[in-house]
């Protein structure tokens, strides 16, 4: 919905954006690991008003079986946000949108784990978006990509990501719901921090060269702090068993 | 062992061997060992080791594990041991002599049954065997399961935390390695246990847990 005509003032003349941030701040962040009983592994972030909760299931027998592949696992990520995590119901059900999220999500987790450690097996991700309030993608993946570690499932590198966009001619980090609706640009990016990968990486609306570069070191710059976020989310939870006694 | 501080290390962070060689739970790249699992790093033998702190159950050969069996087949049955992969049991790795076709009368789908890992191989499938000592259908009793990587503390030092269980609670236990327990014995005893055991779940990293453990079972 970017470029929407409208006559709110997304930066005031002291360069702050409606929620008070300059250009090159984030949203704050929560997120915790292991949440769910059920669950293989789980985590729920919080990322300014977006609530997402991710689980993990597997790996495990692959149903249905003709999807299964003889030598390596098969990570399927399922985006679903919640009838009432909008302003106007969202009728519930895979759509175009979310169909397409799935996709990039299950691309970028396949990067970073060891699918060839499980061959037959499925991993299941599932995300559950409770409330949006634009960058849902980046939040899910993140949270995914704890609740897989939480799962004990082997991986190369954890995934952290941000998105950047453009809002009066200004690339600014981190949009939120007013500035993804009536900015100009709004571009996802999740890297593999420790080789600085890019898993995902998306574009929508209008930006030239030079922004997409800017754009671009913006959000690596802060997907390197969401990054110790979730390692510290990750450590909260195991941390008193450090000293513990794992002796057979 | 004991002078070993256990630090916590996450996916992709770089592995300090110390002249030791990469063991289970490290990829290596570009000459650089980095943790691939959530774990404990632990120094063994030589080796470095990156023990889970959580994940299903990794059948080894020789492993005891409890199972369900979820199908039947003529000649086997399929059992589920809390891995990844279902397992086979083959007639023929059976105390019993079985006709093809009589699968069913000796055990059926629900069933619980402590059998041996017999092999794995280079793609993970999985065979059980029956034939040794002690491994048998388990009947009546009461199964829970727990996260795998907790069974050696529920074990306790050379068996000293389940036998204290099984002594102060008149109970018959069995635990595989795959986390699932069988407990059998009075309605109030399995109760007991089963909380005795989630005790251990919880504080699996505390110090003096047996003693927590044995005033737990004195109280209730």
């Amino acid at each position: 919905m970017s470029g929407m005509k409208n006559d709110i003032k997304l930066i005031d003349e002291s360069g702050r954006r409606i929620d008070g941030r300059l250009y090159n701040e984030m949203r704050p962040i929560k997120i915790e690991a292991g949440v769910l009983e059920r669950a293989d592994g789980s985590a729920y972030i919080e990322w300014g008003n977006n609530k997402i909760i991710a689980a993990v299931f597997g790996p495990r027998e692959t149903y249905p079986k003709h999807i299964q592949d003889p030598s390596r696992a098969v990570l399927r990520a399922r985006y679903n946000m919640a009838a009432f995590s909008v302003d106007e119901r969202k009728k519930p059900g895979p759509d175009r949108r979310s169909v397409e999220l799935s996709l990039v999500i299950s691309n970028a987790l396949s990067s970073v784990v060891f699918l060839e450690q499980y061959p037959r097996t499925s991993i299941d991700v599932f995300i559950e978006v409770l409330q949006a309030d634009a960058g849902t993608r980046i939040a899910g993946l993140t949270a995914a990509s704890v609740a897989l570690a939480d799962a004990g499932i082997p991986m190369k590198d954890l995934i952290a990501g941000c998105a950047v966009g453009k809002i009066e001619n200004r690339i600014v980090l981190d949009l939120n719901k007013e500035e993804d609706n009536y900015g100009q640009a709004d571009m996802p990016v999740a890297i593999i921090p420790r080789t600085q990968e890019i898993v995902l990486f998306q574009m929508d609306g209008d930006m030239d060269d030079s922004e997409i570069k800017e754009g671009l070191k913006l959000a690596i710059d802060a997907a390197m702090k969401i990054y110790e976020l979730e390692k510290q989310a990750l450590r909260n939870k195991y941390v008193k068993l450090a000293g513990g006694d794992f002796d057979e | 062992m004991e002078n070993n501080i256990r630090e916590i290390v996450l996916p992709g962070e770089i592995i300090d061997l110390q002249g030791n060689k990469p063991g289970t739970g490290i990829y290596i790249e570009n000459g650089i060992a980095f943790s691939e699992i959530l774990g404990v790093k632990t120094i063994r033998a030589g080796y470095v080791n990156i023990i889970p702190l959580s994940g299903r159950y990794h059948p080894q050969k020789g492993d005891k594990v409890i199972g369900k069996v979820v199908d039947i087949m003529p000649s086997n049955w399929v059992l589920d041991i809390n891995a990844p992969y279902l397992a086979p049991l083959h007639a023929n790795e059976t105390p019993w002599k079985i006709e093809f076709g009589d699968t069913g009368k000796y055990l059926n789908i629900g069933d619980t049954v402590l059998a041996k890992i017999m092999s794995v191989n280079e793609v993970k499938q999985v065979w059980l065997t029956m034939k040794e000592q002690g491994l048998r259908k388990l009947e009546g009793g009461h199964v829970i399961s727990v996260s795998p990587t907790k069974v050696p503390r529920i074990i306790g030092k050379e068996g000293s935390m389940i036998k204290m269980l099984k002594d102060m609670t008149n109970t018959k236990i069995y635990i595989g390695q795959n986390g699932v327990i069988w407990i059998d014995g009075e309605t109030d005893n399995i109760l007991k246990v089963v909380g005795a055991i989630r005790m251990i779940e919880r504080e699996a990293h505390t110090i003096g847990l047996t003693d927590r453990i044995k005033e737990y079972l004195n109280k209730s």
